[in-house]
C-alpha cells in the first residue's frame, strides 16, 4: 500500500503503475453526470454562457482541481437540514458515463487523478499520458468504508443538481483505491477486456 | 387496517444496512478461492469488512440505494391504496433519515424529488393477492451501475450463433457476463428470463433474483444451466470489480415464461454483489423479519 498525498506532483503522477494499491489523503471533489457535463458545456466548449453562480463556482474549483482529483460518487449525506454535512455511504459510481468529458476536463483544470470505478476509455487514457494523470479504482459497494475516510466536508457546489449529483469538497485520510489506468497508456480494463473476450469465444465455440 | 408505516421503515433500513446471510457467506466462499494478495482477494475483503462496518454502524451498505422494489403479498382485506401511502411515506422517512439517498429524477426536468418518491412507477410497488392469512412484504434495492448493464436479447442471434433453445439461452447470457466486464460491480448475481413480451421477461428477470443463493432451480434441466452457466462465466476472468479472477458470477437464477410464437426473449437482469433483499411478514398483527 502506498500513501499518496494531494495534490499529486507530476513527479508522483508519473510513478505509479497499474496494479498498485494506494491510500490518498488530501481534498478532493466529488463530481458525476451533471457536474461533467456543467464544466464542459460552460467552460471548455462554452456552448452555454455561464449564469448564477457559475463563475464564482469556476474560480473555486480551479484552484481546487490543479493537481487535484475527482471522485465519481454520489454520496449519501447526514445533516442537509443543519447544513453540518457527513458523509454516510460513499462508494465509486460507474466512470464510463464521463467518457466524452474527462479527458478535456483533466487537460483543462490540470486534474492528476480519478477515482471510480469499471475504468475508463481510449480518450481518457490519452489523458492520463499527456497531463500526467492516473485512474485509482476504488471498491464499489464499499460506501460505509469509504465514508469513514472523509474527515470533513469542507464545501458544497451546486446543490441544487441535487444531493448525488452536486460537487461536494472533502478532506480525506487514506482512501483505498488500486491504479488501473496509469501515465504510460497502460490499462488493467483493456487487459480484462481483450483476455475474456478470447475465453468467451473458445466458450461459444464450445457449442 | 393495521398501520405499517413504522414497520416498513424498519424494513428498509435493514434491506440498505444488514446484507443477507446467504449473500455474505457466499462473498466469503469467494474471497477464500481467490489467491491471497491479490487485488481480486483485497476487493472481496475490502467489501466483506464494509458489509461487517454497515451492519455494526447501521449505514447504508453502497450509497446507491438503488430503485427501492416492493413486492407485496397479501390475504384479502388489506387495500393496496393505503398500502401504497404507508409505503411511500416510509419510503421519504428512510431518506430523511440517510437509509435512502435520494434517487427519484424527473427524466424529463432532471429535477431529484429529494425523497424517493416520484409517480406510480417510483418507488416500483407490485402487489399480488394470496391465499392464507401472511402478508409479506418483500423488498429489493437494485442499485444503477448494475441495472445499467441489464440487457435483453431477441432470439436467434445470429452474431453469437444463438437459436432459440437451452444453447442459444447460455451463449447470450454468456456475452451479457462478457459485455458487463466489471461495471455492475461484479461478483453479480444473474437473473434471467426466457420468454415473455420485451415487458415482463425484464420483470420475471428481477423477481427471479428474490430466491435464495445456492437454491437451485426446481426444474433440473434449469438447474444444471443455472450451475453451468455460473462455472463458465467465472472462466471468463473478469473477477470481482474487473480486477480479473476466479469470481464474476456468485450464482444464476433462471425462470421461463410463456411467450408468443414469433418472439423469443432472453432477459438478463444483473444484481451486483450488493444484494440487499429482505423480507417482513406480517401475520395476526405480529411483525418478524427475515
Ligand atoms: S452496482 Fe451495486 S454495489 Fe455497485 S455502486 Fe451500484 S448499487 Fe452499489
Amino acid at each position: 500500500m502506498r500513501r499518496l498525498t494531494i495534490p499529486i506532483s507530476d513527479q508522483a503522477a508519473r510513478s505509479l503503475k497499474v496494479g498498485d494499491a494506494v491510500a490518498l489523503s488530501g481534498v478532493m471533489m466529488t463530481a458525476r453526470d451533471a457536474a461533467h457535463k456543467w464544466m464542459t458545456d460552460t467552460f471548455i466548449k462554452k456552448i452555454r454562457p455561464p449564469q448564477g453562480d457559475d463563475l464564482g463556482v469556476y474560480a473555486a474549483i480551479r484552484s481546487l482541481l490543479d493537481g487535484g482529483v475527482i471522485y465519481h460518487c454520489g454520496p449519501v449525506v447526514d445533516g442537509l437540514d443543519t447544513k453540518e454535512y457527513r458523509f454516510v455511504a460513499a462508494g465509486p459510481t460507474t466512470s464510463i458515463r464521463e467518457e466524452p468529458y474527462q479527458g478535456d476536463i483533466m487537460r483543462h483544470f490540470n486534474v492528476r487523478g480519478v477515482i471510480g470505478k469499471g475504468g475508463m476509455g481510449a480518450k481518457t487514457l490519452a489523458a492520463c499520458r499527456e497531463v500526467p494523470g492516473v485512474y485509482f479504482h476504488a471498491i464499489g459497494g464499499a460506501a460505509s468504508l469509504i465514508a469513514q475516510t472523509v474527515e470533513r466536508v469542507l464545501s458544497v457546489y451546486k446543490l441544487d443538481f441535487g444531493v448525488p449529483e452536486a460537487m461536494w469538497v472533502i478532506e480525506v485520510q487514506d482512501f483505498p483505491a488500486v491504479v488501473t489506468m496509469d501515465a504510460f497508456g497502460h490499462s488493467q480494463h483493456e487487459a480484462i477486456e481483450r483476455e475474456s473476450r478470447e475465453a468467451l469465444e473458445k466458450l461459444l465455440a464450445r457449442g | 387496517m393495521q398501520d405499517l408505516t413504522e414497520h416498513i421503515f424498519e424494513l428498509i433500513r435493514r434491506t440498505s444496512t444488514d446484507l443477507p446471510a446467504d449473500v455474505e457467506g457466499s462473498l466469503r466462499e469467494a474471497a477464500d478461492r481467490e489467491q491471497s494478495g491479490s487485488a481480486a482477494r483485497g476487493a472481496l475483503e475490502t467489501i466483506l469488512k464494509n458489509v461487517e462496518l454497515s451492519r455494526r454502524n447501521s449505514t447504508p451498505i453502497c450509497q446507491d440505494t438503488g430503485t427501492p422494489i416492493f413486492y407485496v403479498h397479501f390475504p384479502e382485506g388489506w387495500s393496496t391504496r393505503q398500502l401504497r401511502r404507508q409505503i411511500e411515506a416510509a419510503v421519504a422517512k428512510a431518506t430523511k433519515s440517510s437509509y435512502l439517498r435520494p434517487n427519484s429524477v424527473n427524466a424529463l426536468t432532471d429535477e431529484n424529488t429529494g425523497n424517493n418518491l416520484g409517480d406510480e412507477h417510483f418507488p416500483s410497488i407490485h402487489f399480488t393477492e394470496v391465499d392464507g392469512d401472511a402478508l409479506t412484504i418483500d423488498l429489493m434495492l437494485k442499485g444503477g451501475g448494475c441495472e445499467n448493464v441489464g440487457t435483453q436479447y431477441s432470439l436467434p442471434n445470429n452474431q453469437l450463433g444463438a437459436g432459440r433453445d437451452l444453447h442459444g439461452v447460455r451463449k447470450v447470457v454468456l456475452d451479457a457476463v462478457h459485455k458487463a466486464q466489471g461495471q455492475g460491480c461484479a461478483p453479480g448475481i444473474l437473473g434471467v428470463a426466457i420468454g415473455g413480451d420485451r415487458g415482463s421477461s425484464y420483470y420475471a428477470s428481477k423477481e427471479v433474483l428474490c430466491r435464495k443463493l445456492g437454491q437451485g432451480n426446481a426444474n433440473p434441466e434449469l438447474a444444471a444451466l443455472e450451475k453451468r452457466l455460473t462455472e463458465e462465466a467465472n472462466q471468463l476472468g473478469i473477477g470481482p470489480m474487473g480486477f480479473g479472477g476466479k469470481t464474476t458470477v456468485l450464482d444464476t437464477k433462471i425462470t421461463g415464461l410463456h411467450r408468443l410464437p414469433a418472439s423469443y426473449f432472453v432477459s438478463v437482469s444483473y444484481m451486483c454483489w450488493a444484494y440487499r433483499r429482505r423480507r417482513m411478514t406480517v401475520r395476526s398483527g405480529e411483525i418478524s423479519y427475515g
